[in-house]
């Protein structure tokens, strides 16, 4: 890994401080990754649950493909739209305001609740472990949330080196817990063919697969999160889309092990409901190691992903007061540290107060509410950005193959994702929708008038066609 | 094309801004955990017999349940706890048109908005 050194004053523009451009591939890799890796920890197994074991397994795939076309679909565009807030920027150049506003909202929401899930899974996985009566996971999760404020506070190149080192570990746990079991003779620890049965693979049937979608998403949710750092990367062609694309490679291979080894260990139901999958598979192994490795596995996880987001919430909440989209005060940078701290700042008790209110199925849910909705956006801005600016009119870092079939692909598993979170939580999406649609009045009707017409586009292209 | 030329916003507008929209982030994820709306429904089709086989468990499931610390009785509520999927159509109705009424706003208001964006932009030059 390289570790670039952070050299103050040099990024500095004119009188404006800038955010610094100091990371490398492995940042974006540990970024990315490190948001997503807790998903194997816990959250992918509510999928079991909703529609049995291998409904799980159906959905790792079938959503593993989603993501890529989310990968492919973002390196093409973050490689050309290379700016804070990731999405936020690509919609601002290529849709409209009034969508970048949403967009920005629909990551604050989705990394903050991610981070919020992190902070509950590692405060009740201490509780657990520690099995001390009386003892409650609120001191945990606020102290959690508090140091990783503090940490994104002081710098993004310690941050994310800081990831980059504990997510290496937790995804080192998960190779050495299936290299442990034999993964290649069934019988001796594993015994998938006695716990997933014809009876019992796909409990409710099909309707529980199409239902098992909404926690499938949480195998790879917040992968895309490595645009946020478009704007401290030192060379956003080539790191953006390389890192990106390692990430997601690496995310298929750790579901795949992860589904093998949990659903050759435990039964659907208890899979189902569990907060630890894997550390529950270590223990079940009967070794004391594997155990405590699984166990430190799940909490460095836990801190990685809830790193990474406070990270990506914080750069999203920055660039909307850069805009003006919301009051400027946002987008001061720290003159020494160079991060959005009044950002950063400003999200801490938001993510504290829902961390206590919520449990972790709902936190989740908040997430991968507005994931999806990001990622349906997402779909449509690629056709948008391929019909305003053909290939050849502008410099792209990359081009992903076989357009629009992924643009297609992802638009369907969307619209089958709100079907999965109708069945469980309809109510909770309609209320989400009529907020993000009234805030939307909000701002295309009030708040647009402070924000200035042409500033807003800021990449150096021609004109789009059909303006 | 004349350049838009912005209103500054008073630090007590700006205040009042951050205060709206906090408000409404508390009110989108809060409202619905107070009222109950999030979470799917989930029943205990209740046994009388509580033993693995009842349970549907074979041998090795019921050696894992039992690894993991449960009897039979203590994992009854959590094996017979099950979602009962019902379609309900106006609401899925209701939840399609909001989706779709919500995205077909954000793109026309938004191109309108891109419009004098790009107008401002590259009429300058």
């Amino acid at each position: 890994m390289t570790v670039a050194v952070e050299t103050a004053g040099a990024a500095t523009n004119g009188d404006r401080v800038s955010l610094l451009r100091v990371l490398g591939p492995a940042h974006v890799w540990a970024l990315g990754v490190g948001i997503v890796l807790v998903g194997e920890f816990t959250g992918w197994n509510f999928s079991a649950d909703k529609g049995g074991a291998l409904a799980a397994l159906i959905v790792c795939w079938i959503v593993g493909l989603l993501y890529t076309s989310v990968a492919m679909i973002d390196s093409e565009v973050t490689s050309t739209v290379a700016a804070a807030g990731g999405q936020y920027a690509q919609a601002k150049h290529i849709v409209g305001p009034l969508m970048a506003f949403n967009v920005a909202l629909f990551l604050v929401f989705a990394y903050t609740m991610l981070e919020v899930s992190d902070a509950i899974l590692l405060g009740d996985t201490i509780v657990a472990k520690a099995g001390v009566e009386g003892l409650t996971h609120n001191s945990f999760i606020a102290a959690t949330i508090v140091v990783l404020a503090w940490l994104n506070y002081r710098g993004v190149l310690m941050t994310l080196n800081v990831n980059f080192i504990i997510t290496a570990i937790a995804y080192v746990s998960i190779v050495i817990l299936f290299f442990s079991v034999t993964p290649w003779t069934q019988g001796a620890v594993l015994k998938l063919n006695e716990l997933v049965t014809p009876g019992n693979a796909l409990p409710y049937g099909w309707i529980g697969v199409i239902a098992a979608f909404q926690f499938g998403i949480w195998y790879y949710l917040g992968i895309e999160g490595t645009t946020q750092a478009a704007e401290e990367v030192r060379s956003p062609a080539r790191s953006l889309p390389y890192g990106t694309m390692a990430g997601m490679i690496t995310l298929l291979i750790a579901a795949a092990m992860t589904w093998y080894v949990c659903a050759s260990m435990m039964p659907w139901e208890y899979l189902g409901i569990t907060y630890y999958p894997l550390w529950d598979a270590g223990k079940l192994t009967g070794s004391p190691l594997l155990e405590n490795l699984l166990f430190i596995a799940t909490l460095l996880a836990a801190l990685a992903s809830a790193n990474g987001c406070i990270n990506d919430a914080a750069r999203a909440w920055f660039s909307l007061g850069r805009d003006r989209y919301l009051p400027s005060w946002f987008s001061a940078v720290h003159p020494k540290y160079r991060t959005p701290y009044r950002s950063i700042l400003f999200l801490l008790p938001i993510a504290l107060a829902f961390a206590f209110i919520a449990d972790l199925n709902q936190a989740i849910t908040f997430s991968i509410l507005s994931g999806v909705l990001q990622y349906t956006f997402m779909s449509i801005n690629i056709v948008m950005f391929r019909k305003k600016w053909p290939l050849g009119s502008i410099r792209r870092g990359y081009t992903h193959p076989f357009h629009p079939l992924p643009a297609i692909v992802l638009f369907c598993l969307c619209v089958v994702t709100f079907f999965a979170i109708f069945l469980g939580f309809g109510s909770q999406l309609i209320a989400m929708v009529a907020f993000y649609f009234l805030i939307s009045l909000w701002f295309h009707f009030y708040r647009y008038k402070f924000v200035r017409r042409g500033d807003q586009f800021t990449m150096p292209w021609p004109k789009p066609q059909g303006y | 094309m004349s350049r838009y030329r912005p209103p500054e916003q008073s630090k007590a507008g700006q205040v009042f801004d951050i205060v709206v929209v906090v408000v409404a982030i508390f009110v989108a994820l809060w409202l619905p955990l107070k009222l109950g709306l999030a979470g799917a429904a989930k029943s205990i089709d209740a046994l009388d017999a509580k033993t693995w086989e009842a349970l549907g468990q074979n041998p090795t499931m019921a050696s894992i349940w039992e690894k993991l610390g449960y009897t039979p009785e203590t994992a009854h509520d959590i094996i017979q706890n099950r979602f009962h999927y019902i379609i309900d159509w106006p609401t899925l109705i209701i939840m399609a048109a909001v989706l779709i009424g919500y995205f077909v706003f954000l793109f026309r208001a938004s191109d309108r908005e891109y419009r004098d964006v790009i107008n401002e932009k590259f009429d300058d030059k």
